[in-house]
């Protein structure tokens, strides 16, 4: 009886996420890991897109001036009281040191002033956790391609806050290569978006693009060679004076990343044993990806799992999701929390217990 | 009146509080660590030390600027932090009147001067006349070259400086302390603060926050970002020329 009064008090528990690792200042309330309360994003994209890149000088300005308005509405939206909240989740790392510092100074005040415990999120791991938001079901173990703007990571869900990284990236992650692409064919920043929207209208078979093979590591990922290949291909139509058909370009391209991500993503579920495989990051969100990949769960019997858009793209509500199974797990972080910007899967540097 | 300070601009990373007009404790660490790292640890130690209920606070002054960009924002999200959940408004010093302040009552011309790279400093002039409270501000913050402050003092503040004498202090001394001899060495009188003085101290930031504070001038937490006193080098290159 002890056991599941304890229990459900654990599952009621608030979790306030902050996250500014990029280019998003983030905050939201979520209750015991799963139901999302508020998710409040302030997005800076558009003072960034005309330098075609986040600048981090300028990201970590723009975190400093909207934290606190950010903070206080996700808990206006969630009709909660900082009183009410249970633990304060950050993203510690990866990400722009400068960006991260500013919600980890925030996060680590709020919980000097308040006495609310504090636990620092991996931003990845908070990307995997987004899969719970919705998800009732979903349980682990489970495999996670992870793929965004600065992170391309195969990852092995073995247990609530258990990552074991099985694939990564050797180059380029896959969110850039679709930005990089982008700027070349001229549809501009950010990639993601643009080149799913332009391959919509696009034949993905008139161009064969090579697919990132690593030698020696099956399931790990290359997508400089991809990237150049597009390259030499917009400067050899420009040389020979045709035309170049950039929604072409775009399916095209798009194809090349999809079919590796599904071949790699799924045949190392197969490999694992895994009947449940999940998406997470920016790169999520692309229709293609999300598509392709469910097919081929379907036909291997696999349950498969993405989150909403809202949810693939930075938010706290993951890292208050991340932050819960840490909180419930006992671990918390001190007031020396730093800043990690190459902090690993699986790392727990910035817990004291 | 109960204010925590917070001072995070340079090398030093500090805290203090004060209470009506008494300093209950200060903490001021130079170190390797960074001021991620130490100045929360510094401020729960100064919070235990004091017996500090931090619910009895009335603001957070925090040296806000000019001063390292990742320090500036270090300090401003710790003071934000604060001021958001103990609803309490935050008062902005500048991180040159603090340093100023250091020397509080000289009556010689007051010249911070905090390294800024690129042979700048960041710098404004202050003195004390006898009956101000607040330092006087003679010349506004501003990051200029070095030679440009020292024909500004040699120029346009010649008969003060002459009559009263100057003197430097902030991370710029070390920096700058051969120009400095060689352009004024025969102009005026000039001198450096000792080592006590020398640095941004939190001490002085509760001191002028407590001042500020009684006088009105406090700020919304949500408000308050640093002043830079410099925009991103992105900003300055300007898109198409800023490699990402």
């Amino acid at each position: 009886m002890k056991d599941l009064e304890t229990e459900l008090m654990a599952d009621g528990k608030l979790i306030l996420g902050i996250e500014s690792s990029c280019d998003e200042t983030a905050a939201a309330v979520v209750r015991a890991g799963r139901e999302v309360l508020s998710n409040v994003i302030y997005s800076q994209i558009d003072l960034h897109t005309v330098y075609g890149g986040v600048v981090p000088e300028i990201a970590s300005r723009k975190h400093i001036e909207k934290i606190n308005q950010v903070i206080k509405k996700a808990l206006s939206d969630a009709k909660v009281s900082l009183h009410d909240i249970d633990c304060i989740a950050v993203t510690y790392g990866p990400g722009l040191v400068g960006a991260l510092l500013v919600g980890v100074a925030e996060a680590k005040a709020i919980s000097l002033a308040s006495g609310i415990p504090l636990v620092g999120v991996h931003h990845i791991e908070g990307h995997i956790c987004a899969n719970y938001l919705e998800h009732p079901d979903l349980e682990p173990p489970f495999v996670c391609l992870v793929a965004s703007g600065g992170h391309s990571h195969l990852v092995h869900v073995k247990g609530y806050g258990e990552y074991e990284i099985i694939a990564r990236t050797r180059d380029d992650a896959a969110g850039e290569a679709f930005d990089k692409v982008a700027r070349a064919i001229g549809l501009g920043y950010p990639g993601g978006p643009k080149i799913d929207a332009a391959a919509k209208s696009g034949d993905p078979d008139s161009i064969v693009f090579p697919l990132g093979k690593v030698a020696g590591s099956p399931l790990d990922f290359s997508f400089s060679g991809l990237k150049s290949a597009v390259l030499n291909y917009l400067n050899g139509c420009r040389m020979k004076g045709e035309e170049i058909n950039v929604n072409n370009v775009a399916a095209s391209f798009q194809k090349a990343v999809v079919t590796v991500l599904t071949e790699h993503t799924v045949g190392a579920a197969s490999q694992l044993g895994a009947g449940t495989v999940a998406l997470a990051g920016g790169v999520a969100s692309n229709t293609a990806l999300r598509e392709s990949i469910r097919n081929e769960c379907e036909k291997k019997g696999m349950r498969f799992f993405v989150p909403s858009p809202v949810y693939c793209t930075d938010n706290a509500a993951m890292i208050a999701a991340a932050g819960y199974y840490e909180f419930a797990a006992g671990h918390r972080s001190g007031y020396d929390l730093n800043a990690v910007p190459g902090l690993e899967i699986g790392s727990r540097a910035g817990l004291i217990c | 009146m109960k204010l925590i300070a917070i001072e995070s601009s340079g090398m030093t990373a500090g805290v203090a509080l004060i209470e009506d007009g008494v300093i209950k404790g200060e903490y001021n660490v130079n170190h390797l660590k960074t001021h991620s790292q130490t100045l929360l640890p510094m401020l729960d130690e100064l919070k235990t030390l004091t017996e500090l209920d931090m619910n009895t606070l009335d603001a957070i002054a925090v040296s806000a600027g000019p001063g390292s960009f990742t320090g500036l924002r270090i300090g401003s999200a710790t003071a934000k932090g604060l001021g958001l959940a103990l609803d309490i408004p935050i008062v902005e010093i500048s991180t040159l009147e603090g340093l100023a302040y250091n020397l509080y009552g000289t009556g010689k011309v007051v010249c911070p001067i905090m390294d800024a790279r690129r042979s700048q400093v960041y710098t404004a002039v202050y003195g004390f006349p006898d009956d101000t409270a607040f330092p006087q501000c003679i010349k506004e913050p501003c990051a200029i070259d070095i030679k440009e402050l020292l024909a500004f003092l040699k120029n346009d503040l010649k008969e003060e400086c002459a009559k009263r004498g100057v003197v430097f202090l902030g991370d710029g001394v070390p920096v700058y302390r051969e120009t400095i001899d060689a352009e004024l060495g025969a102009a005026f009188a000039h001198s450096y603060a000792k080592p006590h003085m020398c640095l941004q101290r939190a001490a002085s930031v509760a001191a002028l926050g407590e001042m500020y504070m009684l006088d009105g001038k406090s700020v919304n937490a949500d408000d308050h970002a640093p002043a830079y006193l410099r925009s991103s080098q992105a900003e300055r290159v300007g898109p198409g020329k800023f490699e990402i």
